[in-house]
C-alpha cells in the first residue's frame, strides 16, 4: 500500500483530468453526471487520503517523471494544502450531487455532458494548483481552472454572457500579471521551483525587479482572487451562473487563488525583501477592512439573492486577508480556518438558493416571499446556514471569526481597535439575512407564484448535511483548526 | 548586427501596435494583428528561440486571424463609437510604464552570459540531454520530458477550449437575429479560380509538412504544438475553398472529437502507464528496457498526443465558428 | 551604449501599457480580445529576451559541431506552453463575444451593458 500511497498528490489531478477526457464519449446526460460525481467523490476520497497521510508524517513531495526537482516539476503538499484540497473536493461533491436535477431548469440536455466535462476540468485545475510546488505549474493549471469555470458560468441565463466575458477579460489580465512577476523573479534566481526560489531570493542583490515581480504577483492573484477592489467580476458571475455551479465555485474558486497569493508572499517574498512584513501589512489590512465594510454594505442594497451573498463573499475574502495582513500565529489561523468555514457557510446557503429555485421561484427578494410555507425545510436550512455566516457561537462561522478578534486583541494597540469593523461586518451580515428570512416567513406571496413546493428530496438532503456540518464543525472544529494552525506556523516559519 | 535587426522590428513592433489599436475598422485591426504575430515571430527567431518562433507564426499569425476573421464574419465589421483618449487610463499606464522602466535598470543586459537564469537549471539541461534523453531539441527533451506535467496540463488547457467554444457555440441560436455578411459560407470560393487552384495544389503540402514538424520534433524545430497548428491550417484552407460541406465531408465531426479525447487519454495513459510499471507519473524510463530508448518511446507517444488533440480542437474551433453562420 | 540592451525590456513595458490601455479603455469587444492578445504576447517578448545568450544559437545539438553555446531553453519551453494558453483564452472569448452579439446585437461595451438592463 504504501508504493500507492506514494503516487497521491498526482492522483489527487490525474483521477478528474482522465475523467474529464473520458467523459465527451459518453454524450447522455445521466451517464456524463454519473461519471463527474464518481470521479468528484474519488478525488475527495484522494483528499482525505492525503490529510491523514499529512497529519501523520508532515509533508508531501514528488517529483514529476521522477525527475528531480529544480530540474523537473515538483508537487509539494502540506497542511495548507491538504485543507484546501479538502474544501475544493468537498465543494465540488456536494454541488455535484444537486446538479443532476439543478442543471435541467437551466441548459439543455444535449449540451450538459459538455458541461460535466467543464467541472472535472475546473476540479482537475483547482487541485493541480493546491499541489503544485512549481511556479510556473500554477500558471498552467490556473488557467486551466480559469477557462473551465468560464465555461461553467456561461452555462446560466443571457445575462451570465457579459457577466463572462469581464471576468475572462479580468481573469487574464490577472494570469498575465502573474506570468509577468513569476518571469522577473525567474530572470534573478533561475529557477521556478517554490523551495528553490526562496533560498535563491536569499541571494539576489538587487531588489528593485524582485519588488515589481512581488508587486504584479500580488495584483494578479489579487485579481483572480477578488479582492476589493478588484472584485467587480464576482457579483455577476456567481449570481448568473447556473445555481448548481455558484455552490461550486462560490465554496472554493477564489480562496485557491488565495492560497496561492499567501504562499508567494509569506513563503517566497518574506524572507528575502526586508521591509517586506510591514509593507504587507500596511497594504492588507486597510484593503481587507474597506473590503468587509464597503461588500457588506453593498450586499445590503441587493434586491437579488444571488447578489446578496456574492457581495457577502467578496466581504468574506476581507475577512481571510485581515488574517493575513496581522501576521501573528492567531490571526494567520483564523483566516485560513475561515476559508474552510466560509466554504462550508456559502456552500450551504446557494445549496439553499439551488432549492428554493428548484421549482421555478425568482430569486429576488419579492420572488421568494412567502416561500417558507410552501418549502419550510429549504428555509430553514437558509436559516441555519445563515446564522453560520454571521458568526454565531456554534456554528463554524463562529471558529473563524473569533481567532480573527483574537489575533487582532493580541496584536499592537492599534490592531485592537481593528477588531471592531470585524464585528461591525458581523452586524451588516445579520441585517441582509435577515432580509431574505423576513422575505421568506413573513413576506406575502406573490399571486403568479402558484406551484411552488418542497424541492427534491435529495436536493433538501444535501442542503441539510451541509447545514449540519456547519453545525459539527462549529461544535468540534478539531481538524480544520489543527491544519490551519500547521498552516500557519508554516508560512510564518518563512519569515525569520 | 542581431542588435541592429533587433531594434529595427521592436520598433516596427510598437508602431504596429499603435495600429492595431488605433484602426477603426476592425478588419484592418485584425489583418495588424497578424502581421504584430508575424513581427514577433521574426524577434524569437532572431533571439535564438527557433521552436517559440515557428509557434507563434503557426499559432499567433495563422490560427489566431482566421479565429477572429470567424468572429467577424458573425458579429460586425467595425467599431462604433468616438471617444477621444481617456486622461486617467492613459495617466495611470504611463506610471506604471514608468516604473517598470526603471525596474529594468537592474535587469540583465540581453546575452549576458552571467545572468542567473544560465547559470542553474540551463546548463544542466544542455549537459545532460544528451546522455538522458539522447535527442537533439533540447527544448522539445524539456517540453515533453523533463518538464512533461507542464505540458499535460497545456494540452488539457487547448482541451478545455475546444469543450468551451463547442458549449457556448451550441446554444440554441435566437430566433429573429440580423443575419450578417458570412465570410464563409457553403459554397465556398468554388467561384473564384485562382485561389482554387492554387490552394488546392497547396493543402497536400501543407498537411505532409505538418506531420513532418510533428515527426521531426527531436531533431530540429517542432513539435506536436506546431504540428498540430499547421494540419489544421491547411484543413481550414480547404474548408475555405471547397466549402464547409465538402470539408465536414472529408474530416467529420465525429472524427474531429475522437482525435481530441484520444490525444488527451494517449498523454494521460502514458503518463499512468509510468506509475503502474513502477516509476513515477509521467516516467518514460520505465516504459522500456533501456531507459533512454523508453524517453524516446514516451516522448514519442506524448507528442502525438498533443498533436491529435490540438488538431482536432482547432479544427472544431474553426467549424463552429462556420457552422454559426448558416 | 550599453542601454542598448535594456531596449528590449523598454518596448516590453510599452506594449504592456498600450495593450492595457486599449484593454481598459476601448469599449469594443473584439478590440479588447485583440488588446488582450497583444498583452499577453509583451510578455512572451520578456521571457524570450531572457533566453538569448551572447553568441549563442538555437538549443539543437548539431553532431558535427564541437565546441557550442547555446541559448537558454527553458524560457522557449515556458512561452511555448503560454502562446497555447493565450490561443485557447482567445478561442473562448470570441466564441462568447459572437453569443453576445447574437443576443444583445451589439458589441459595443455599453450598448451590451444598457441592453442587460432590460
Amino acid at each position: 500500500m504504501t508504493s500507492f500511497a506514494v503516487h497521491l498528490p498526482v492522483l489527487q489531478v490525474v483521477v478528474p483530468l482522465f475523467t474529464a477526457a473520458v467523459i465527451p464519449l459518453l454524450r447522455e446526460r445521466s451517464l456524463a453526471w454519473a461519471a463527474a460525481t464518481a470521479a468528484s467523490l474519488c478525488a475527495f476520497a484522494t483528499a482525505v487520503l492525503i490529510t491523514v497521510a499529512v497529519r501523520h508524517s508532515g509533508p508531501m513531495s514528488y517529483a514529476v517523471g521522477s525527475w528531480p526537482a529544480p530540474y523537473g516539476i515538483e508537487l509539494a503538499v502540506d497542511a495548507f494544502s491538504a485543507l484546501l484540497l479538502l474544501i475544493v473536493t468537498g465543494a465540488s461533491s456536494v454541488a455535484l450531487l444537486i446538479a443532476r436535477s439543478s442543471l435541467d431548469l437551466e441548459v439543455a440536455e444535449s449540451r450538459q455532458y459538455l458541461l460535466y466535462t467543464a467541472w472535472l476540468l475546473a476540479l482537475a485545475g483547482l487541485c493541480g494548483i493546491v499541489v503544485a510546488g512549481d511556479a510556473f505549474n500554477i500558471f498552467v493549471f490556473m488557467e486551466i481552472s480559469s477557462l473551465a469555470t468560464y465555461i461553467l458560468i456561461a452555462g446560466g441565463s443571457k445575462h451570465a454572457l457579459p457577466a463572462v466575458f469581464k471576468y475572462l477579460v479580468m481573469g487574464t489580465i490577472g494570469a498575465t500579471f502573474y506570468l509577468l512577476g513569476v518571469g522577473l523573479i525567474y530572470m534573478m534566481t533561475g529557477t521556478l521551483n517554490l523551495a528553490d526560489m526562496a533560498v535563491r531570493l536569499g541571494e539576489v542583490a538587487d531588489t528593485r525587479p524582485v519588488l515589481v515581480a512581488g508587486g504584479f504577483i500580488t495584483i494578479g492573484l489579487a485579481l483572480k482572487a477578488a479582492v476589493f477592489p478588484l472584485h467587480t467580476w464576482l457579483p455577476n458571475a456567481y449570481a448568473y451562473a447556473p445555481h448548481a455551479v455558484t455552490v461550486f465555485i462560490a465554496a472554493c474558486s477564489t480562496k485557491v487563488a488565495l492560497y496561492v497569493l499567501l504562499r508567494f508572499d509569506f513563503f517566497v517574498l518574506q524572507g528575502n525583501l526586508s521591509g517586506h512584513d510591514s509593507w504587507f501589512t500596511a497594504l492588507m489590512l486597510p484593503l481587507s477592512i474597506i473590503a468587509v465594510l464597503a461588500a457588506s454594505v453593498a450586499a445590503l442594497r441587493q434586491r437579488d439573492l444571488k447578489k446578496i451573498l456574492a457581495y457577502s463573499s467578496v466581504a468574506q475574502i476581507g475577512y481571510i486577508l485581515f488574517g493575513a495582513g496581522l501576521m501573528s500565529a492567531s490571526g494567520l489561523t483564523g483566516g485560513i480556518v475561515h476559508m474552510f468555514n466560509h466554504a462550508l457557510a456559502k456552500g450551504a446557503l446557494f445549496l439553499a438558493v439551488a432549492c428554493l429555485a428548484a421549482h421555478g421561484a425568482t430569486l429576488s427578494l419579492e420572488g421568494v416571499a412567502g416561500a417558507a410555507r410552501r418549502m419550510p425545510l429549504t428555509a430553514a436550512g437558509f436559516v441555519a446556514a445563515g446564522l453560520s455566516l454571521i458568526g454565531i457561537p456554534g456554528t463554524a462561522g463562529f471558529i473563524g471569526k473569533w481567532f480573527l478578534v483574537l489575533g487582532a486583541a493580541e496584536g499592537q494597540p492599534v490592531e485592537i481597535w481593528l477588531a471592531i469593523p470585524i464585528l461591525l461586518g458581523s452586524l451588516i451580515a445579520v441585517v441582509y439575512i435577515w432580509r431574505v428570512v423576513e422575505s421568506l416567513y413573513f413576506g406575502t406571496q406573490c399571486s403568479t407564484a402558484g406551484t411552488v413546493r418542497e424541492a427534491p428530496w435529495w436536493m433538501v438532503l444535501t442542503l441539510w448535511a451541509a447545514v449540519l456540518g456547519n453545525f459539527y464543525f462549529g461544535l468540534k472544529p478539531g481538524l480544520p483548526l489543527e491544519l490551519a494552525r500547521h498552516a500557519a506556523f508554516g508560512l510564518l516559519a518563512g519569515q525569520e | 548586427m542581431t542588435t541592429v535587426l533587433c531594434v529595427f522590428m521592436l520598433t516596427l513592433l510598437v508602431i504596429t501596435a499603435f495600429g492595431m489599436i488605433q484602426a477603426r475598422n476592425l478588419f484592418s485591426a485584425v489583418m495588424l494583428g497578424g502581421i504584430y504575430s508575424f513581427e514577433m515571430a521574426s524577434i524569437f527567431f532572431i533571439l535564438d528561440a527557433a521552436d517559440v518562433a515557428l509557434t507563434e507564426a503557426a499559432i499567433g499569425a495563422g490560427i489566431t486571424t482566421v479565429f477572429f476573421l470567424g468572429a467577424l464574419a458573425l458579429t460586425e465589421h467595425r467599431e462604433r463609437g468616438r471617444h477621444g483618449p481617456q486622461w486617467l487610463p492613459i495617466g495611470v499606464m504611463t506610471a506604471t510604464g514608468m516604473m517598470l522602466i526603471y525596474a529594468s535598470f537592474d535587469n540583465p543586459r540581453i546575452g549576458d552570459p552571467n545572468a542567473p537564469v544560465h547559470l542553474h537549471v540551463a546548463p544542466w539541461y544542455l549537459e545532460q540531454t544528451p546522455q538522458l534523453i539522447d535527442i537533439q531539441n533540447i527544448v522539445s527533451a524539456i517540453l515533453a520530458s523533463f518538464r512533461g506535467y507542464d505540458t499535460l496540463g497545456e494540452l488539457f488547457v487547448i482541451f478545455t477550449a475546444g469543450i468551451g467554444v463547442l458549449f457556448i457555440l451550441s446554444a440554441p441560436a435566437p430566433q429573429d437575429r440580423k443575419v450578417s455578411e458570412r465570410l464563409m459560407n457553403a459554397e465556398g470560393l468554388r467561384h473564384h479560380l485562382v485561389p482554387r487552384v492554387v490552394g488546392q495544389l497547396l493543402v497536400p503540402f501543407i498537411v505532409l509538412f505538418g506531420l513532418y514538424v510533428q515527426f521531426h520534433g527531436d531533431y530540429g524545430p517542432g513539435g506536436g504544438f506546431q504540428a498540430g497548428a499547421l494540419i489544421s491550417a491547411g484543413l481550414i484552407l480547404y474548408a475555405l475553398l471547397r466549402g464547409e460541406i465538402a470539408a465536414l465531408r472529408a474530416v467529420p465531426i465525429w472524427f474531429l472529437r475522437m482525435l481530441i479525447v484520444s490525444g488527451a487519454l494517449l498523454y494521460t495513459t502514458v503518463g499512468i502507464a509510468g506509475m503502474l510499471l513502477g516509476g513515477s507519473f509521467l516516467d518514460y524510463s520505465v516504459l522500456s528496457n533501456d531507459p533512454v530508448a523508453g524517453q524516446h518511446l514516451g516522448i514519442l507517444l506524448v507528442e502525438v498526443g498533443v498533436g491529435l488533440t490540438v488538431t482536432g480542437v482547432l479544427l472544431s474551433i474553426f467549424h463552429a465558428f462556420a457552422a454559426r453562420g448558416q | 551604449m550599453e542601454y542598448i540592451g535594456l531596449f528590449n525590456y523598454w518596448v516590453f513595458a510599452v506594449l504592456l501599457m498600450i495593450g492595457m490601455y486599449a484593454i481598459i479603455a476601448k469599449r469594443n469587444l473584439i478590440k479588447k480580445l485583440l488588446a488582450l492578445a497583444m498583452f499577453q504576447s509583451a510578455v512572451f517578448l520578456l521571457y524570450i529576451t531572457m533566453n538569448k545568450v551572447d553568441g549563442g544559437t538555437a538549443p539543437i545539438i548539431r553532431a558535427d559541431v564541437q565546441e557550442q553555446v547555446f541559448s537558454n531553453p527553458l524560457p522557449q519551453v515556458l512561452i511555448l506552453t503560454a502562446i497555447v494558453v493565450g490561443v485557447a483564452t482567445l478561442a473562448l472569448g470570441l466564441a462568447i463575444v459572437v453569443r453576445i452579439h447574437e443576443t444583445f446585437g451589439t458589441i459595443e461595451e455599453d450598448q451590451v451593458y444598457v441592453r442587460d438592463r432590460e
